[in-house]
């Protein structure tokens, strides 16, 4: 979903820098309040950062006979909400940019809009909507990151798609093509990083269910549980 | 094996395969999407120039493949940190509560025998 360096058209590219902004503004303000209000958390939103940063460094075989790679962004947009992830995200594809010349800093807000802004939203209201319609937390974590993904890369085919449009077939065929290209290839990837998270979900609700319960993703306990455990 | 364990074990085992059977079943070079992408565009458009460059490139692919390897490291250093420091915490947090469990209990068996011969 890297955008390469100077491959958006300058108008472009400021245009996904202007609308990618407020966002990551709005997620510093976010990790720093959690990091105030929750400092118990403070470790594991590293930890959620750093799942992103291992995530986007794997470079995946796909059916598609191409390599792409998962982006990380679901399981920080489930536990702390999609603002944290906007910055977080930035963080990983700044140093992409800076030190592997994979993305650029000409396409970082384009590259910021589709990973760490849509991609956390949409996992984040697919983890929600799954709860709502009574599915399960596992349930709810795989959808939510493995749709997150796959979002993340049609917005990059729309981006590229906006900037080269197809001569015969205009933006559409355009999307179609660029989609064919991320999309497709992403889907088993998408997969992968559904259950990846699915895994590390299913690791913290064994080990660290207070943190959990803290985020609101396992229920608080019930004075009656509590007395429970206390007998 | 606890059946929740076993699960996890799976879902690893998926995760390896949905990776291994592209490269063992499908022909293709396995060149990286975005690139794929960058192609296309050069394809299609092949009057545009990139205007920007990115000011560092690793000189090679061996140091490209090292600083992505040191990318996933820190990563998933930080990650498993974060499992280690969890886990201990709760075991130490069990042994304490089961600590001040036993203490209150040898406390509080005399009383009730007390209570019962009254």
């Amino acid at each position: 979903m890297h955008i390469a360096e100077g491959y958006l058209p300058p108008l472009h590219a400021a245009a996904w820098g202007v609308a990618a902004a407020p966002f990551v503004i709005h997620g510093a303000r976010a990790v720093v309040r959690q990091v105030r209000e929750e400092p118990d958390t403070k470790l594991l939103l590293g930890a959620a950062g750093a799942f992103s940063f291992v995530l986007s460094a794997l470079k995946i075989p796909s059916v598609t006979g191409s390599c792409s790679h998962p982006t990380g962004t679901g399981l920080g947009a489930v536990l702390f909400r999609p603002p944290v992830m906007a910055l977080l995200g930035t963080i990983v594809l700044f140093f992409q940019a800076v030190l592997l010349a994979h993305g650029g800093l000409t396409t970082l807000g384009a590259n910021v809009f589709s990973m760490a802004i849509i991609g956390p939203w949409v996992a984040y209201g697919v983890y929600r909507l799954t709860r709502r319609l009574g599915g399960g937390l596992g349930l709810g974590v795989f959808l939510a990151a493995a749709l997150g993904d796959l979002a993340t890369y049609c917005v990059t085919s729309v981006q590229l798609a906006l900037a080269f449009p197809d001569a015969a077939s205009g933006i559409g065929g355009a999307i179609v093509k660029f989609g064919s290209i991320f999309a497709i290839t992403q889907i088993p990837l998408a997969i992968s990083e559904g259950l990846l998270t699915l895994l590390v979900v299913r690791l913290l609700v064994r080990i660290s269910p207070d943190e959990l319960r803290r985020l609101r993703i396992l229920p608080a306990a019930t004075p009656a549980a509590s007395k429970e455990v206390d007998a | 094996m606890k059946r929740s364990t076993l699960l996890n074990w799976l879902i690893v085992v998926a995760v390896v395969a949905l990776a291994a059977i592209p490269v063992l079943f499908i022909e293709g070079e396995f060149g990286g999407a975005d690139g794929i992408a960058e192609e296309s565009i050069t394809e299609s458009h092949p009057d545009y120039e990139p205007w920007f460059s990115s000011l560092y490139e690793p000189p090679s692919g061996e140091i490209e493949s090292g600083l992505f390897a040191l990318q996933a490291a820190i990563g998933a250093g930080v990650v498993c940190y974060y499992f280690g420091v969890a886990r201990t915490k709760r075991r130490f947090a069990r042994e304490a509560a089961a600590a001040a469990a036993a203490a209150e209990g040898e406390s509080d068996r005399p009383q009730p025998v007390d209570a019962r011969d009254s």
